[in-house]
């Protein structure tokens, strides 16, 4: 199994989902620069946090028309894993990739810290190694975290089970106060509907090391190698 | 030259914490009988003079939509200026 790490020009967790995929998840990895569009080769890509373009027109806008970018869709559809993280879940918002949109967070301010989330579903690559109603602690560091959707595809993300991560508190209770930006049903992290494709605000290649305060996220990319290593 | 302007703004209901900031800030200042403030954006397009009024409205149309907006969250005005 190959792994790819998407840089784009203001990306700066690349390194860090890296450094996951060699020293934790032991699997080869290799970063593709935004203007490669050869994806060929790879089982999944990560599409790291950071600040894309600079955030200029609105977060995610503008990486979304990089010549990579074309190339991820075709690899999403298919059938290959996609998984956005932060930067990188706006970026697969604004593609069309996953529904809605992350707007500023409810308090304006940019929010850097430990939050719990909640495993929703195990039902997709992503989380099928975990626990059902497991609560992570993992990193959150946005300023744009919001996430926003209409009635209808609230309804569909919650019928289809398409919500896999909900801000919680640390018993795993969903509640207002541990929302930490204003995001709809405290969603913190959606699939798309055929669940080959992840996107999450928080942060889990940041809270793969106890050094780091937390080693909850390696569950999320073993998870996903099993995945993996059971297809090929 | 030909230019146009285009006027993005959140869609009723998305909530705007930077305009509630910027009320808050206006109204310590002393304005009172303020309602609401909505944040948008405004972009000024030069176009080249060889388009004609349908051509260049059928284009920055396309960029307010495709680029400029997102149509989740925002809506667009467009005005073409000779």
């Amino acid at each position: 199994m190959k792994f790819g790490v998407i840089v784009f020009p203001g990306s700066n967790c690349d390194h860090d989902a890296y450094h996951v995929i060699s020293k934790h998840v032991g699997q080869p990895v290799d970063f593709i620069w935004h203007r490669d569009t050869d994806l060929s080769t790879y089982d999944a890509v990560i599409i790291p946090g950071g600040f894309s373009y600079g955030d200029y027109l609105r977060a995610g806008a503008l990486a979304r028309f990089s010549p990579v970018m074309k190339s991820v869709q075709k690899f999403a559809q298919s059938g290959r894993f996609v998984l956005g993280i932060c930067n990188g879940f706006q970026i697969l918002c604004e593609a069309g990739l996953l529904p809605g949109a992350l707007i500023r967070n409810r308090d304006l301010h940019f929010i850097c810290e430990h939050v719990c989330v909640r495993v929703e579903t195990l039902d997709s690559p992503f989380t099928n190694e975990l626990q059902r109603g497991a609560v992570l602690r993992i990193p959150i560091a946005h300023a744009e975290g919001n996430y926003v959707c209409d009635d209808s595809t609230l309804e569909e993300l919650q019928q289809e089970q398409r919500i896999v991560l909900r801000y919680c508190d640390r018993e795993g209770n969903i509640t207002e106060s541990a929302n930490p930006n204003g995001s709809r049903d405290n969603i913190a992290g959606i699939c798309n509907r055929e669940r080959n494709v992840l996107g999450l605000m928080p942060h889990p290649e940041r809270a793969c090391e106890d050094l780091l305060g937390s080693s909850d996220g390696r569950d999320i990319f073993r998870s996903l190698a099993a995945t993996l290593a059971a297809a090929v | 030259m030909m230019k146009a302007k285009v006027f993005v703004s959140l869609k009723s209901g998305v909530l705007d914490p930077q305009g509630k900031a910027i009320q808050h800030s206006v109204e310590l200042l002393g304005f009172s009988g303020i309602s609401d403030v909505r944040q948008g954006k405004y972009f000024e397009i030069s176009l080249d003079s060889a388009l004609d009024d349908s051509q260049a409205r059928e284009s920055v149309d396309r960029m307010a939509r495709e680029v400029l907006s997102n149509p989740i969250i925002e809506e667009y005005r467009v005005e073409i200026e000779t």
